[in-house]
């Protein structure tokens, strides 16, 4: 069964690849940055961030949630809820935090994040693995449609 | 303090991350991992201060932030004096009562690589341990200078190539013994010191929340692999810690105000180190015949490290 990749949807996507680099800000140049300057990570209040899912936040546009590394990418891991089991090793290794978990469920990845280091699929410890990588290019519904059986144990 | 819940790790999945992604440390960087692990082991207000290093200068692309806590850097050595002027600037305006939220939590930890915190920064390192202030210093062990391409530290283990101690024919690369970086902090009269590996992410937590809820100066040695200088592909990093830990070149062991040592991994089966060293690229030269004894050498020392730090456990001293 094909499943969608990223079912949340998260908020800040809209404002994110860059856009302030786009034109969206007026940044100063290296050179003209004062001494004591500060890149807020947040618009407003940012007391409660800890109790806060990311789509519940209000980012800033200097915070790296809303830029892209998307293109650093060659292959990239795709996630099949199916065989997953939800035992969240994925998401305490991914080095790039772009592992989608809420409320103890493994629901995706955030693909403007990932690096498709495959350390993710590395630690998945189902048969077959829940997460593996594919073509940047792929399709993820043929992608799914191909994925391997379970593997038998071989006799010794 | 407000520590999150790690008795499993679907628990420990609802934190909500406080460290961002599209940083641009290399796919499969370990120190991320680390980084990651702290800051989700407290619900607390944080104060992190950053040495110079790979950390710094990924997290801190102008004009982004992937911090989403208080996080200053000044210079190469000197998170832990800046995390320490933090710490005191806060004590005062607590008593003062001038915070804009006077009952806040807050905890302060620095975070520096081996390079910063074995040789350039240790003299602030060691200041502010000995000022006895209250915050908790991680040091990321990647064993070279990866942000100026790798070159040998005080941390870098004996025979592994860098770009400043290259092995060739004449050279089977560093000759000097790593620097026992824990010992020399808990002399200090810490009363938390200790050295984690992420691939146990249980007991890594585990260390981290009590070095933050321990009062004074506290020290974690981390190990921190680093496929780009230790030359092993990305998706290899938890792997390489496993034989990081299993064949006891890192140890995992804590010491409790000064003299209660206590192990806190022991493996089941002790893998040869020639496991660990072969999965490296920065180790592949060992292998040749005439190199040979230089393995010999890492394994014996390793087993005269483990004996001694079992006789020290016992012993409380
Ligand atoms: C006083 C000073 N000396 C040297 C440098 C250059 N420098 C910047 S990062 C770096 C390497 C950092 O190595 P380490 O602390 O081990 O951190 P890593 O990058 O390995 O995580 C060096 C030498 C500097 N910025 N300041
Ligand atoms: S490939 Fe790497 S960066 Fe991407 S989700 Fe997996 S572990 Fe995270
Ligand atoms: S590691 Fe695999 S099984 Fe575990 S939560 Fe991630 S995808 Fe699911
Ligand atoms: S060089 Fe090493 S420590 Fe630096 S970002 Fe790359 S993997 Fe991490
Ligand atoms: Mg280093």
């Amino acid at each position: 069964m094909a499943v969608e990749q990223q079912d949340l949807k998260l908020k800040a996507n809209a404002n994110r690849g860059l856009s302030q680099l786009e034109g969206g800000f007026d940044l100063l140049g290296w050179d003209e940055v004062t001494q004591g300057s500060v890149l807020p990570s947040f618009d407003g209040d940012a007391s409660n961030v800890a109790f806060q899912k990311a789509e519940e936040r209000s980012y800033s546009g200097y915070n790296s949630y809303t830029a892209t590394v998307a293109s650093w990418r060659v292959l990239k891991p795709v996630f099949n809820i199916d065989v997953c089991i939800d035992c969240q090793n994925c998401w305490v290794w991914c080095p790039d935090s772009s592992i989608l978990s809420r409320d103890k469920q493994m629901l995706g990845i955030d693909y403007d994040h990932c690096k498709g280091c495959e350390i993710c699929v590395e630690v998945c410890p189902t048969n077959p693995k829940s997460l593996l990588m594919f073509s940047e290019y792929a399709d993820v519904g043929e992608a799914l449609a191909s994925w391997p059986e379970k593997k038998k144990k071989e006799k010794k | 303090m407000a520590i999150t819940s790690i008795k499993n790790l679907k628990e420990f999945s609802t934190n909500n991350d406080r460290f961002e992604g599209a940083h641009t440390l290399c796919p499969g960087c370990a120190h991320s991992m680390i980084v990651r692990e702290l800051m989700n082991c407290t619900d607390d207000n944080l104060v992190i201060s950053a040495n110079t290093g790979c950390l710094e200068v990924s997290t801190a692309v102008y004009p982004f932030t992937s911090w989403d806590t208080s996080w200053i850097h000044i210079g190469f050595e000197n998170a832990a004096t800046s995390v320490s002027a933090s710490q005191v600037m806060h004590k005062v305006r607590k008593k003062k009562g001038t915070l804009k939220d006077n009952d806040a939590a807050v905890k302060f930890v620095a975070f520096g690589g081996d390079g910063s915190t074995f040789d350039i920064g240790f003299q602030w390192l060691s200041g502010a341990f000995e000022r006895q202030h209250d915050f908790t210093y991680i040091c990321l062990d990647n064993e070279n200078y990866a942000n100026t391409g790798g070159q040998r530290s005080s941390a870098t283990p004996i025979g592994a190539t860098t770009s400043t101690s290259v092995a060739g024919t004449h050279s089977y690369g560093k000759k000097e013994k790593k620097k026992d970086i824990v010992s020399i902090m808990a002399a200090h009269g810490s009363p938390y010191v200790a050295q984690l590996s992420p691939n146990k992410w249980k007991m890594m937590a585990k260390g981290f929340q009590k070095a933050l809820e321990t009062e004074g100066p506290c020290f974690i040695n981390t190990v921190s692999p680093c496929c780009t200088e230790w030359k092993f592909e990305p998706k290899d990093t938890i792997e390489i810690t496993d034989l990081a830990t299993d064949s006891l070149m890192f140890p995992m062991y804590e010491i409790v105000d000064g003299h209660e040592l206590n192990i806190l991994y022991r493996p089941k089966n002790i893998l040869p180190v020639e496991d660990y060293l072969g999965a490296q690229g920065r180790y592949k030269h060992l292998f040749k015949p005439e190199y040979k004894h230089i393995i010999e050498k890492i394994q014996s020392d390793i087993d005269t490290d483990w004996a001694r730090l079992q006789r020290r456990e016992e012993a409380r001293v």
